[in-house]
């Protein structure tokens, strides 16, 4: 047995409605619980900021793409390095670090539960493998689905059942936590070099649209009683105009769910733009703020754009094409067969360029004008906004008029007159980024009961305690003081062991992996159904038996099963 | 017993549709491989234990001895080499690069000498690639450049191209064109729809060519090229533009040959030229069944795909300095370990001369080349027989490989992991 408690701690807990309380946690054998001995180990907290581990709900740590990004980008790895020490192996890479990079720098910043936004799954065993080598955090995979051929198929029969099928047997082939789409019927229809403009738009050959591709699998997402909602990168990503595209497919989301939000909308930024062209284009975070103020089945993530250089990694292979297109930089694409793809491109975001610096005020105005923080999480959609590490940048960008002012007179001039950031007066507490950066992530994926972004007895000790008192510190004026805060926790405990301290990591730790097994009928088992079978026998180039992810591959096994009602 | 969808350990097409039959922990029977995945299978005269040079003649000696020769030796080396690792599961290949970090040593996979360049040239202008099943169920046009499947890569053409079945092609055999691009008539040319032969070291004009045309400059290309037509360069690049889905398959013969990672280049800014008329990708035919395993795993793990030298603690990448011919050449390593590879067999005769000169330990299953430079050779299970593992396929994705038969030998990962146990020990001290 194992004690520790954290004493006179400012915790802010939203998921318990705690605001700035000083007190103390007690953690035994990995989990928060109401008391512990005398003989526990004690970490006073002097009244620090102490907040449920960090918790991002959209990153891309681990996988094919990711490591391509790696492999294609020598300079990327020289631009971040550093070397073995004590239990800590070496690191390299910037935008795309190695997997002891990601997992050490997020450690140091408090983060103790991330989502890979994007899994291939006939490469899922990729993506499991890289997480047993990220130690520090658990971690789960949101699986694609936006060109699945079955599942296109069922939907043009109009069998939402056989499509809640389709995911069931796939999630539990390679241990998926939720449902991803990127840019759905896209995908497919860039494997002829082809794209679709909006949810309207047949995918060739299977003839099915966008937006029944969505609407059938938000159904069925909810047939399989699957904790994390759909979570949907929007067809037409990164075009002028594109808002009325993002709209219309949030439109089509009804209220399914009493527990959580029904849609899941991430890096949001890159999907509310106006104009006709580049020439005008312009914000339009002030409809999409709107429309989700009044959906509460919508949650949304910033994808939040910051000055620098970064890597692009998507699903969305069409997408990056026309990206290489506009920058010439290099460009690699990886399609998988009857399943998605993925494309990537090293980018700079440039204070100088105009439409760069609209992009970073739409991530911002995103949050700021969306009323409740449970509707708008923070993300980079790292590195594709920026890597990461921007992130407490932007925390202090989010609370500090100021600094936004400051920052906003260093990016190109004729950007006022295209984005009402300005004229945003609305500076975020401390609670609502509370709710941000763990609590409402945690909701959204679903993990909440699961011990995660709270610190109720019973919940993962996970905790991240920030050398900031925040009634000495005005984050309106100090703003630096919050960026060094939220770069650098005092401690990072994690499953109730002191993980980093002051930016060092100290220990190798061993992650939880969570995924999704969903509980289906007989009937209902792809794996016994001749068509199904058929299919992939005659069209996968790996063998049914072949194709699921062992539990080998798990190093701490989490397993969620639900109900499903087929 | 039969074992039905084993995965065959030998080449990057990895097939995992095998049948092998096994009777007393013996494979008497194999199915669907090629004629070198069977031989593998079958494959017999494993050394019995580890051996060590004693003089002019090999001693018996215990795994644990010989697992402590090799911490020792890598322990009290100063610029230690671990090269290999194409031959061996992902599992294996991980503890390799953590004892490759304590040691502050090189390591280095077989891609170095093979194909280094085409990731030299990914890392200059990226990768348009997919998954074969994308060729399978697509492709109705595929261009073999510089490799040879029906010699090397024998099921490549039946599983995934010339005689594979595709689900948008009606008859895939009839709808699918196949070129062949050599300096020599292959055995692949004869079954090719077109041949195109290169004078040797003329690829470079040639992919230039095809480039320019593409691009709509057929005037300022000469009656011919490298050897080819002007007439025959043109009829290609209108095979390639009126494609549905074009695949492009480059072989040594591209990497290898003059100018190496710059043929690469060319061909991939083709394959990107080509992107904007329709749809085109382009792929490495690599030859270990897990030297892209081995690039992968290095990547994550340090951030670079090979050639990496952690003697400054930090992972350092230089090919042409980091990579294991030229730590040979330069006579710099002072002690090598060799996992999945045979060095011997492949490195310049300088090289060589070095290895003579240094401590080695070999982990191999089979006597090789390599052995006759071997203080100690360890043998162990192979990947895809007596272990399992993770090993990816040459287009990425990864597959367990599958134990059919049990054996008394330890597998890669084992060793390794016993030996870096002892070396982390040691450390601590």
């Amino acid at each position: 047995m194992t004690e520790l408690l954290v004493k006179n701690a400012c915790v802010i807990d939203p998921l318990r409605g705690i605001n700035a309380e000083t007190m103390d946690i007690a953690i035994r054998d990995g989990k928060i619980v109401e008391e512990v001995s005398d003989a526990a180990e004690v970490i006073d907290a002097r009244g620090m900021l102490t907040l449920p581990g960090g918790v991002d709900s959209h990153t891309h740590i681990c996988g094919t793409k990711v490591n391509f990004g790696r492999y294609m980008s020598p300079e990327d790895m020289r631009a971040g390095r550093t070397p073995r020490r004590g239990p800590l192996h070496s690191t390299s890479g910037y935008s795309v670090p190695t997997t002891y990079g990601n997992s050490y720098r997020y450690s140091v910043m408090g983060y103790t539960t991330l989502l890979e936004g994007a899994m291939a799954p006939l490469e899922a065993r990729h993506t499991h493998e890289e997480f047993i080598y990220t130690p520090l955090q658990d971690t789960m995979a949101n699986t694609l689905f936006d060109g699945n051929w079955g599942i296109m198929e069922a939907i043009r029969d109009g069998d939402t059942k056989r499509v809640a099928a389709i995911i069931a047997w796939t999630l539990r082939a390679v241990k998926g936590f939720g449902v991803k789409l990127t840019n759905p019927g896209g995908t497919e229809a860039w494997q002829w070099g082809k794209n679709v403009s909006c949810i309207r738009d047949p995918v060739p050959y299977f003839e099915v649209t966008p937006a029944e591709i969505i609407r059938s699998i938000v159904e069925a997402n909810e047939l399989l009683g699957l904790p994390h909602s759909v979570h949907l990168h929007c067809n037409n990503l990164g075009t002028p105009g594109n808002y009325t595209c993002t709209l219309g497919s949030l439109g089509l989301i009804p209220d399914l769910n009493k527990k959580r939000q029904t849609l899941y909308a991430t890096h949001v930024q890159f999907h509310a733009y106006g104009g006709s062209g580049w020439k005008d284009f312009c914000s339009k975070s002030e409809p999409i703020a709107r429309f989700v103020d009044m959906r509460p089945q919508i949650v949304m993530d910033m994808g939040q754009v910051m000055f620098g250089r970064t890597t692009t990694m998507t699903a969305d292979g069409p997408m990056e094409f026309n990206l290489y297109r506009l920058h010439h930089e290099k460009w690699s694409n990886h399609d998988v067969e009857l399943e998605t793809g993925s494309g990537i491109i090293p980018v700079i975001y440039r204070r100088k360029n105009l439409v760069n610096s609209i992009m970073w005020a739409i991530g911002l105005e995103l949050a700021l004008l969306t009323k409740s923080p449970w509707q708008c999480l923070l993300t980079t959609d790292n590195p594709n906004g920026a890597p990461f590490v921007k992130y407490p940048e932007i925390i202090a960008l989010l609370m500090s008029k100021k600094y936004r002012d400051a920052e906003f007179a260093t990016i190109h001039p004729d950007t006022a007159a295209r984005v009402p950031l300005p004229a945003i007066e609305r500076e975020l507490d401390w609670y609502e980024i509370a709710v941000m950066t763990r609590a409402g992530q945690a909701k959204a994926l679903g993990i909440q009961d699961l011990g995660k972004g709270h610190l109720g007895p019973g919940a993962d000790a996970d905790v991240a305690i920030y050398p900031l008192r925040i009634d000495e510190v005005d984050p309106a004026t100090d703003y630096q003081k919050v960026i060094d805060a939220f770069s650098r926790t005092e401690y990072t405990i994690k499953r109730g062991r002191v993980v980093a301290r002051r930016g060092e990591c100290l220990i190798d730790g061993s992650n939880a992996t969570f995924w999704v097994r969903p509980k289906v009928s007989e009937n209902y088992d792809m794996g016994k159904d001749p068509d199904f079978i058929e299919k992939f026998d005659r069209y996968y180039t790996v063998r049914m038996r072949n194709y699921p992810v062992q539990e080998e591959y798990l190093n701490r096994n989490r397993c969620i099963e639900t109900e499903a009602r087929i | 017993m039969i074992v039905k969808d084993a995965v065959c350990p030998f080449c990057g097409c990895l097939c995992d549709d095998i049948e092998v039959e096994v009777e007393d922990d013996r494979v008497v029977a194999v199915t669907n491989a090629c004629e070198l995945g069977t031989t593998k299978f079958m494959g017999e005269k494993r050394l019995k234990g580890p051996i060590l040079r004693d003089g002019d003649e090999w001693k018996d000696i215990t795994c644990d001895e010989a697992i402590r020769y090799a911490a020792d030796m890598l322990l009290s080396a100063e610029r230690p080499l671990l090269y290999g690792w194409s031959g061996t599961h992902g599992e294996a290949q991980c503890v390799g690069v953590h004892m490759a970090e304590l040691v502050r040593g090189v390591i280095d996979n077989t891609s170095s000498v093979c194909h280094g360049p085409s990731i030299l040239a990914i890392q200059e202008v990226g990768h348009p690639g997919c998954t074969l099943g994308v060729v399978k169920n697509r492709a109705d046009l595929v261009i073999y450049w510089g490799s040879n499947p029906i010699d090397a890569h024998p099921r490549h053409l039946s599983r995934y191209t010339r005689y594979a079945e595709g689900f948008f092609l009606e008859n895939a055999f009839r709808d699918r064109k196949v070129i062949v691009v050599d300096v020599r008539k292959t055995e692949t040319a004869n079954i090719a729809d077109e041949f195109v032969r290169i004078k040797p070291g003329g690829d470079y004009a040639v992919l230039s060519a095809l480039r320019a045309i593409v691009q709509g400059k057929t005037e300022t290309i000469p009656r011919t090229v490298a050897g080819v037509t002007r007439e025959q360069l043109i009829r290609v690049a209108n095979l390639c533009k009126s494609a549905k889905f074009g695949a492009v398959y480059f072989g040594l013969g591209l990497t290898m040959t003059r100018g190496k990672y710059k043929n690469i280049r060319n061909a991939i800014e083709l394959v990107s030229e080509l992107s904007r008329h329709t749809k085109f990708t382009i792929s490495a035919m690599r030859g270990h069944y897990n030297v892209y395993g081995s690039n992968e795993v290095n990547t994550w793990m340090t951030g670079y795909p090979f050639g990496i030298d952690f003697s400054r603690g930090i992972a350092f990448y230089n090919p042409g300095e980091t990579t294991a011919v030229d730590v040979l050449a330069r006579k710099e390593c002072d002690a090598a370990l060799i996992v999945g590879s045979d060095p011997a067999a492949h490195f310049p005769r300088r090289c060589l001369e070095h290895l003579a000169d240094i401590p080695v330990v070999q982990l191999d299953p089979y006597p090789n080349a390599t052995t006759a430079f071997c203080n100690v050779q360890i043998p162990v299970a192979v990947t895809g027989i007596d272990a399992e593992g993770t090993a990816y396929r040459m287009d990425g994705v990864p597959i367990r490989t599958r134990k059919v038969l049990s054996t008394d030998y330890l597998s890669d990962r084992e060793v390794l992991s016993r030996m870096y146990a002892l070396m982390q020990e040691a450390q601590e001290r």
